[in-house]
């Protein structure tokens, strides 16, 4: 393969992530970073979620867990320990992805609909334990004290910061993804998705494969937690945990296309659109969530391969682009 | 002591309420049986039959019990639509196009649900009494809905293994592909089973609803519940199912004795997690 072919995947995320970081500077309110950072947090998540699910075909139902408990142990060395951002975001990460491969050896093993559930159990569990513990604040959480944000300039210039390093992580997130796309590595994956017995007869050490998938798919969502509460001033059991936004990162995988690079990042642009949009019209302010249920179901009923999987489908001169 | 006798009150009720939470599982369980489809909306079908039973009952003025009688009906009709235009499609589709096909249904429901009813809380003020047996006291609603789901689990018992529709259940349940050779009609059965399902769900929020007070937003925690008492009880198991419930409703009953009832749920889901990695067929084996 020539070295141009591996890399032309890349460009359509990599400008999709550009384009979103300049659009605040571009249009100057600062309202729009905001709703940029969102998307940003949303484009790392859902890309991280698809290595998981797009290439190694295994439903996460409680996928925020990882942003959730990466974004406590952050917030507590934050404000417990004193610690930087940049070392509770690393710290963040690390358990997140220590915790995949605790969690991983063990429910990994299930398939199809049990892992789905085990992944609901799991988020649930977590839920629940946090808040009894009293370490971490029990039902009422962890809030920061306002002067944590003196360290970096004052709370506006942390709020800058933080966008920055949400366009970052988005980065990291959807280089790491085209990565594992491209890698043996991910073709293992993708084998595992097709067929996982025979893939392990192929020679794919499967049981390692996935929970190695499963760690690279908790990290960046367990520093994108520490950073998102870090913005936010505190961090709850209710808002760390919540089992819908787990749904709505499989629905932005689904809408955009599974195991694509670019297919997440679409996915993101178009959900948080729609909900931007369904939020604020007076005509579909009280029933956004039944509008957005319908559409659900019909991309799940019609187009099952998502936007750019239908587009690879009709236009095979673009598939490589469209990685 | 003291503990004795916290244990006195809350084991009972426990017990009763697990039978209730049995029912609500049982309809999780059926679908998950015949066509191996977990249904994530399930919850807000819940929320449904309890409001089912406030606008019979402080509306219309029906009796709650018998007022199951429309939701039952409502439930079925409410299954088959489902099935016919969310689910039919994805069947034979890998899980999570029908995990979120059934979600986006739940997504539809809440949506209109929240529209209409807002998410404040409704009340339904009914009260059948209660009796005391020695030092224990038995909530008479509660004691009425452990009964109905006895006769709902007896009702479906029959009809699975007595009535010819039941055996063409059990029958696509075993193998869809072998029944239609046999001249089953699946796809009646498949939304036969998922009305029943749904029905099923329906009347134990409909009975819930005579216990505390809910909102549109209500069935959500039951369907978690749902989800550990279908494993404990074995996926696909109906009669288990009760069983998982009734368990769920010792553990419910027995811990606020000994712990903060807080930590209910921790212990709930760490032992769904567990049960699904060392058994998970379930503690009463699933029937496949």
């Amino acid at each position: 393969m020539k070295l141009w072919h591996k890399y032309i995947g890349l460009i359509l995320p990599v400008l999709a992530v550009a384009a979103l970081v300049a659009w605040p500077f571009v249009t100057g309110k600062p309202a729009n970073r905001e709703s940029a950072f969102t998307i940003l947090k949303a484009v790392a998540l859902a890309s991280s979620l698809n290595i998981l699910l797009g290439y190694t075909g295994y439903v996460s139902f409680g996928h925020i867990v990882f942003y959730g408990f990466g974004g406590y142990i952050g917030i507590y060395l934050l404000t417990a320990q004193e610690w930087s951002l940049w070392n509770a975001m690393l710290a963040g990460g690390l358990t997140s992805g220590i915790l995949a491969f605790l969690l991983g050896k063990a429910i990994l093993r299930l398939r199809g609909a049990y892992f789905a559930l085990a992944t609901i159990g799991v988020n649930e569990a977590m839920k629940a334990f946090i808040n009894n513990f009293d370490l971490f604040g029990g039902p009422t959480g962890i809030t920061l004290n306002f002067s944590v944000y003196k360290a970096y300039g004052g709370a506006a210039q942390a709020l800058q910061t933080s966008f920055y390093i949400g366009a970052g992580l988005a980065l990291l997130a959807v280089l790491l993804s085209h990565i594992v796309r491209t890698s043996k590595f991910g073709l293992g994956l993708l084998a595992i998705r097709e067929n996982e017995d025979a893939a392990e007869v192929m020679g794919v050490v499967a049981p390692n494969a996935k929970t190695w998938a499963y760690v690279l798919s908790a990290i960046i969502p367990g520093m994108i937690g520490v950073l998102f509460f870090f913005k936010n001033g505190n961090v709850e059991p209710h808002d760390a945990f919540p089992l819908h936004a787990s749904i709505e990162l499989l629905v932005m995988v689904m809408l955009g296309g599974q195991g694509t690079v670019l297919g997440p990042i679409l996915g993101a642009f178009a959900y948080q659109g729609m909900r931007g949009y369904l939020v604020t019209s007076a005509f579909f302010k009280n029933i956004q969530l039944s509008v957005s249920g319908a559409l659900l179901l019909a991309i799940v009923l019609f187009i099952p391969a998502g936007a750019i999987g239908w587009l690879r489908h009709r236009v095979p001169m673009i598939r490589r682009a469209l990685a | 002591m003291q503990q004795f006798s916290l244990l006195l009150t809350s084991l009972p009720d426990g017990i009763l309420l697990g039978f209730v939470y049995g029912l609500a599982a049982m309809g999780l369980t059926l679908i998950w049986g015949v066509m191996n489809v977990i249904n994530l909306s399930h919850g807000p079908i819940i929320a449904l039959g309890m409001f089912g039973t406030f606008f019979l009952f402080m509306r219309a003025g029906v009796n709650p019990y018998v007022g199951l009688i429309p939701i039952a009906v409502v439930g079925v009709l409410l299954g088959v639509l489902i099935y016919v235009i969310a689910v039919h499609r994805v069947i034979n589709a890998p899980h999570l196009s029908s995990l979120l096909a059934t979600f986006s249904v739940n997504m539809i429901i809440i949506g209109l649900g929240t529209a209409a009813l807002t998410t404040s809380p409704y009340n339904v003020d009914f009260s059948a009494g209660s009796f005391k047996i020695g030092p224990v006291t038995l909530l008479g609603t509660r004691l009425i809905a452990a009964l109905v789901t006895m006769l709902f689990t007896g009702g479906l018992y029959l009809f699975l293994y007595r009535t010819r529709p039941g055996k063409f259940i059990r029958a696509v349940a075993n193998n869809r592909a072998a029944a239609e050779l046999m001249g089953v009609p699946s796809t009646r059965i498949l939304a036969l089973s998922f009305g029943l399902g749904t029905m099923l769900a329906m009347v134990s929020g409909a009975l819930i609803a005579t216990f505390f007070p809910f909102s549109i937003l209500a069935g959500g925690s039951y369907e978690l519940k749902s989800f550990v008492i279908g494993v404990l009880g074995g996926l696909g198991n109906p009669i288990g199912a009760l069983f998982g419930g009734l368990i769920l409703g010792v553990i419910e009953g027995i811990i606020p004795a000994f712990l903060e009832t807080s930590w209910v749920p921790v212990i709930e889901f760490a032992l769904f997690v567990l049960i699904l990695l060392v058994r998970p067929s379930g503690l009463f084996g699933a029937k496949k």
